[in-house]
């Protein structure tokens, strides 16, 4: 009886990565799974912050497929270390600031360096030659294993008769006859074995898993950057560019406005960090102003802000104005008209 | 009982940043600890047990009050 070997796999969440370790775990070996978080994945945010989400059941993925796996997951904060990837993604971005390329050899890279610190043998993910654009592709598959540091002992057991094979195949830990040999964006294989495997209710295949990857998102990522003359980022800066409205009147500020009342409440925790207006003689949003503002921005502001309110026809409406240090001013403004708010200030 | 008992707040967290800070909390106690996080993204009320259910902990407490969700965890042995 040989020793048990141990790998780490890679998970997203999605259905990939759920079958690629399922297929590994079949084979006699025991993995755990890790997920990076790296500040723009999709998972869960909108969800919790808009109040009509909550009503549907929510769930963190890859927690749901670490479990229905019987597997460990650790969940790894590599927020402030991406930054540099997002920055200077040395293979460029995607379609959008999407830097899928140097994400994937950074994240193999981490698990590299997870594998050696905790005595594993491999790591595995759930890829498919020609599955991504970038990422996944049978050139450049090789390349993330040589720059990532992770060589050979990456397994990729959904598209490995594609594949050369690797450490774990040679060393006869893994069966290579009992891996598979995915290609292309047709999602039907893995569907199949999805249902070969028993497994339902996976999360929707494809989907996107990164806010970099839309379009809307890298435009206010980009306008952040160029508002301050700098490629910079907090955490809250790139969670609040998921939520609101988003309006340049000027390029020294812009007002993020609430949509319902979900974001409302979520954008009104930051009232420490950003002076802000909330509606008084109507209903309507709550509006965060993002820049140094004196007294014509706030109405300004304040009118885009009652253009988004049920006052918006009214010849005047009250909003309260407060600083960041809980001053508050009342103003009256007339609402602005639809076309008083050119398309080049929505971000 | 002997254990620690701590609380961390994990309030304007959105997950999985509140299941983040219990992990990387949990990892510095012993097994019998109680953790409590003190949470706004009522995404936690899921993800924090679904965490515990995985790595061998458990939830012995949910408290919700006033738009916060307090979630105590007993340290398994992991």
């Amino acid at each position: 009886m040989g020793e048990s070997r141990k790998a780490l796999s890679l998970i997203s969440g999605g259905l990939d990565s759920l079958l690629a370790t399922k297929v590994v775990q079949q084979q006699g070996i025991y993995v755990e799974g890790i997920n990076y978080f790296t500040g723009f994945c999709v998972e869960g945010h909108t969800h919790a912050i808009r109040k009509r989400d909550r009503a549907r059941p929510k769930r963190n993925n890859a927690l749901w497929v670490a479990e229905q796996l019987g597997i460990k997951l650790h969940i790894v904060d590599i927020v402030d270390e991406y930054k540099d990837i997002v920055f200077n993604p040395r293979y460029g971005y995607g379609a959008n600031l999407n830097p899928c390329l140097d994400c994937k050899i950074f994240m193999l890279h981490k698990a590299a360096e997870w594998i050696d610190a905790n005595g594993f043998d491999f790591v595995i993910t759930g890829e498919v030659v020609g599955q991504r654009p970038k990422s996944q592709r049978k050139d450049t598959m090789p390349l993330v294993q040589r720059d990532s540091g992770i060589g050979d002992r990456l397994l990729r057991p959904l598209s490995a008769h594609n594949l050369p094979p690797t450490l774990p195949e040679r060393e006869g830990w893994i069966d290579r006859g009992r891996l598979y040999g995915f290609s292309g964006r047709s999602r039907k294989p893995q569907m199949a074995l999805a249902a070969e495997f028993g497994f339902e209710d996976y999360a929707q295949p494809a989907g996107g898993c990164c806010f970099l990857t839309d379009a809307n998102y890298s435009v206010k990522l980009q306008d952040l950057w160029q508002s301050r003359g700098e490629r910079r980022y907090e955490l809250d800066d790139i969670m609040l560019l998921k939520v609101g409205r988003h309006i340049r009147p000027r390029s020294h500020f812009k007002v993020i406005v609430s949509r319902e009342q979900g974001e409302g409440n979520f954008l009104s925790g930051y009232r420490k960090q950003y002076p802000s207006l909330n509606m008084i003689s109507h209903g309507g949003p709550f509006a965060l102003l993002d820049g140094e503002v004196d007294a014509e921005d706030v109405e300004l502001a304040a009118r885009i802000v009652g253009r988004y309110s049920q006052g918006r026809d009214a010849n005047e409406v009250e909003l309260e104005y407060c600083t960041r240090d809980g001053n508050k001013t009342p103003l009256r403004v007339r609402p602005m008209n639809a076309d008083e708010i050119p398309a080049e200030w929505l971000l | 009982m002997n254990g620690r008992y701590e609380t961390i707040d994990c309030q304007r967290l959105l997950c999985p940043m509140p299941v983040i800070r219990v992990q990387d909390r949990v990892e510095q106690l012993h097994a019998g600890d109680l953790l409590t996080a003190i949470c706004t993204d009522p995404g936690a009320l899921q993800d924090i047990p679904a965490w515990c259910r995985i790595n061998g902990h458990e939830v012995v407490e949910t408290e919700t009050r006033d738009g916060e969700y307090l979630i105590t965890v007993r340290v398994g042995t992991g």
